[in-house]
């Protein structure tokens, strides 16, 4: 009986090549008609791919490869599909162990799954990084319960992680590099970041509210214990995109979202905002999605390492020209664009609290706020006193 | 375990290119495969339902079945603003069984009896200046009403175009036809898998028809309401209360200004070119981008009869775009449709950029001029 298989398994691999479309055929077959409670087995080795994996409609399936490196799921010759394997309408839903590359749209995108663990996956546009490699490495939206440990995502077009529209969330021992954005937080509620590592990326860790969804409002994000440096890198998002803001230099930012606690990260070398606080007002775009709240509230910053060396701002954003304009070489770590929500505010002109932005024991954690409220973002005066925002909640 | 695995799967496609494989359907290919890998998954629900493997099975055509031509109980319709699908053309048909009927909406999809079934025919003139020449039938796709809800199914035509098979996964083979212009076209066609017609046909993750709605199928054929003609067979039940005058309708986007005037006599001409391109982007858009479709992340919403010209995309900055965007900032900027992504998206073939995401490949040319001169004109 051994010697037949041994026989078929060479002509296997020396139809290897010939072979893809029909192992393509067999992996959409089994995804389709996989019933629940199945587990479908990725091959080691590199599979190429023309079109999108697509998962629906199933309970209780698990996605497992031989291992990162192991097994290649190849993107590079895709037809159709704008995403590499998509994955929609489901529970309970595990993908782990495998690598996934070069899809012209999103790698990995989940839509409406409840309970969704993404598991030591590599998911990354080869190559160096550019702008027609595709948006997100890994997408879940309007997703509840969402795990994401120890994967890696790599040359985003515009962010590596990115968790949109959904709720309940770990984003854990990770790593993300050569992104526009390493990790994104976006009108997602209840969402912890920490242990990860993001470096190398136009801005580290972000958490957004944007106007226009259907899910309004983030929030409840506790980001700690992360590693983020060196995000220097140029920006090289399409216009358009939110993220196409960012500037270069940018280590964590938080946007036009409530209830954000910043800890225990060490945050270094990223050149131009180590943290920075911001409205969407900043984005410059017209707000006409009248329920959408542009301003931060309910910010805390604390107990952070800051450390940077000799740091020049970039001058490829405004934001970072208008750094470099107010503070040359001494850009303060920790940036407040400072425009609040009138209605926010106490008769001593404080936020009141419920609205609080805080900041405490930082080391190296200087401060301003740039007052773009007041004269415009050029000529408001900077204020570097930090004591209205020395609070806790 | 994945030991056991990879042999199967090795084994299953050795076994396919010795020859096994060809003419087999995927559904037998399916069981040998089966039979070989212990911890493959089962299909049992796929033999649970009452799908067959050939298109013929059912019955659907009487005689030669490439002549399309209908058994009792099927009957066709036609649709006022069709989806584009690189160019190919179009037969449809609904299946009623005995004494049963349709039941109207006005706005959704119209209720279906258990049974049912709508079918699909996708084929390409092989000269579009001359039918007589003859056609390609490439692929034909069922909607399923069951108990439960619907069901979608793929058959592939064969090249002798005697028969279909059904096909779970999709297929993409090359396919040349000679367009209206005379112009030799070719293209890599491609069918799709059972789970891309849910890409479209989902109304709150639920499996939907789609092209089944009053205001699509409020039109005259053959010199009679379609609607009225269906209520008089006894095949689609109206209200007791019904007037044509108030029923949706979306306007056939090929038509001219003198053919549109004829239809909407009351609506001046200067908004015909609004009257196509919201006809267009109902057909071919609004399927996902509304606020029950897979598109509502995206915030962009395009039926016919929205108001919101934000939702349209008029001023708004994209959401999860990425390279979608083309560097342009807002959805449609009224006036300037080189600077709308709602047009860089529709000229794109990148599978990355290119909207519909799926079942298109080239770029719809006439309805890229419709939805510009639309552009153009807004302030």
């Amino acid at each position: 009986m051994q010697r037949p298989f041994l026989t078929l398994f060479f002509i296997a691999l020396a139809n290897a090549l010939s072979a893809q479309p029909e192992i393509e055929k067999r992996l959409q077959t089994l995804l389709i008609l996989a019933e629940d409670g199945s587990t479908v087995e990725f091959p080691e080795g590199t599979i190429t791919l023309s079109n999108t994996l697509w998962l629906d409609a199933k309970k209780n399936i698990t996605l497992r490869g031989a291992g990162q490196g192991k097994t290649v799921l190849s993107f590079k010759n895709q037809k159709q599909g704008a995403e590499g394997i998509k994955v929609t309408n489901a529970e309970n839903i595990v993908l782990e162990q495998f690598t996934i590359e070069d899809s012209k749209g999103d790698l990995i995108k989940t839509q409406q799954v409840r309970g969704l663990t993404l598991q030591d996956i590599t998911a990354q546009w080869t190559g160096k990084p550019k702008a027609s490699n595709g948006s997100y490495a890994l997408y879940p939206v309007q997703c509840q319960n969402v795990r994401i440990e120890r994967c890696t995502a790599i040359g985003a077009s515009d962010a590596g992680i990115y968790v949109g529209q959904s709720d309940s969330v770990w984003v854990t021992d990770c790593v993300a590099k050569w992104n526009v954005a390493g990790i994104e937080i976006e009108n997602t509620t209840n969402a912890w970041v920490w242990k990860n590592k993001a470096y190398d990326n136009t801005g580290g860790i972000l958490v957004f509210d944007l106007p226009d969804l259907p899910k309004k409002r983030g929030g409840h994000v506790k980001v700690h214990d992360n590693l983020v440096t060196r995000n220097n890198f140029r920006n090289f998002a399409p216009k358009g995109n939110i993220v196409g803001k960012v500037p270069p230099g940018t280590g964590v930012m938080i946007l036009a979202t409530q209830d954000v606690e910043v800890f225990n990260n060490k945050i270094w070398d990223n050149k131009t905002a180590s943290t920075v606080i911001v409205s969407y007002f900043i984005a410059e775009t017209p707000i006409k999605d009248k329920d959408y709240n542009p301003y931060p509230s309910r910010i805390f910053i604390h107990d952070n390492l800051y450390s940077m060396g000799k740091r020049m701002p970039t001058w490829k954003s405004k934001l970072g020209f208008i750094f470099w304009w107010k503070f040359g070489k001494k850009v303060p770590h920790i940036l407040y664009d400072g425009i609040q929500n009138p209605d926010w505010l106490d008769a001593n002109g404080r936020l009141k609290p419920g609205y609080e932005i805080c900041i405490r024991n930082n080391e190296n954690g200087s401060f301003a706020n740039i007052r773009a409220d007041k004269l415009g973002l050029f000529k408001g005066k900077i204020s570097k006193n930090m004591k209205p925002y020395d609070c806790e909640f | 375990m994945t030991a056991n695995f990879k042999i199967g799967i090795l084994l299953a496609f050795a076994l396919a290119m010795l020859g096994a494989g060809e003419n087999l359907t995927t559904f037998k290919k399916l069981s040998n495969f089966e039979g070989f890998a212990s911890n493959f998954p089962k299909v049992s629900n796929f033999r649970e339902v009452e799908t067959k493997t050939r298109l013929s099975d059912y019955s659907f055509f009487l005689g030669k079945i490439s002549d399309l031509a209908p058994a009792p109980n099927v009957f066709p319709y036609e649709v006022n603003a069709p989806l584009f699908s690189d160019y190919a053309e179009k037969a449809r048909f609904v299946f009623l069984p005995d004494g049963q009927q349709m039941k109207y909406d006005t706005e959704r999809a119209f209720a279906f009896p258990t049974g049912a079934v709508i079918i699909k025919n996708f084929f390409y003139w092989n000269d579009a200046r001359a039918p007589e020449k003859g056609r390609k039938i490439l692929e034909t796709r069922l909607l399923l009403k069951e108990e439960k809800g619907w069901k979608a199914l793929e058959y592939l035509w064969n090249a002798e175009q005697t028969d279909a098979f059904l096909e779970v996964a999709g297929a993409s083979f090359p396919v040349t036809w000679v367009d209206g212009n005379g112009k030799k076209q070719s293209i890599e066609y491609i069918a799709p898998n059972l789970n891309q017609c849910k890409g479209c046909h989902s109304y709150d993750g639920q499996f939907v028809p789609i092209g089944i709605t009053a205001r699509q199928l409020n039109r005259e054929e053959n010199g009679e309401n379609q609607l009225l003609a269906w209520q008089k067979s006894g095949r689609l039940e109206l209200p007791k209360i019904f007037d044509f005058a108030t029923t949706p309708r979306l306007a056939d986007y090929s038509l001219s200004d003198e053919e549109l005037l004829k239809q909407y006599p009351d609506i001046p001409i200067s908004q015909y070119h609004s009257l196509r391109a919201r006809a267009y982007l109902d057909a071919n858009c609004a399927h996902c981008h509304n606020p029950h479709g897979p598109a509502n992340t995206s915030g962009m919403f395009l039926e016919y009869d929205q108001t919101d010209l934000e939702r349209l995309g008029v001023g708004k900055p994209p959401v999860a775009a990425g390279r979608g965007s083309g560097n342009r900032r807002f959805g449609i900027v009224p006036g300037k449709p080189n600077e709308s992504i709602l047009v860089f998206r529709m000229e794109s073939d990148d599978p990355g950029i290119r909207m519909p995401e799926l079942g298109r490949q080239l770029p719809h040319r006439e309805a890229i001029e419709i939805i510009k001169a639309w552009i153009r004109e807004m302030k």
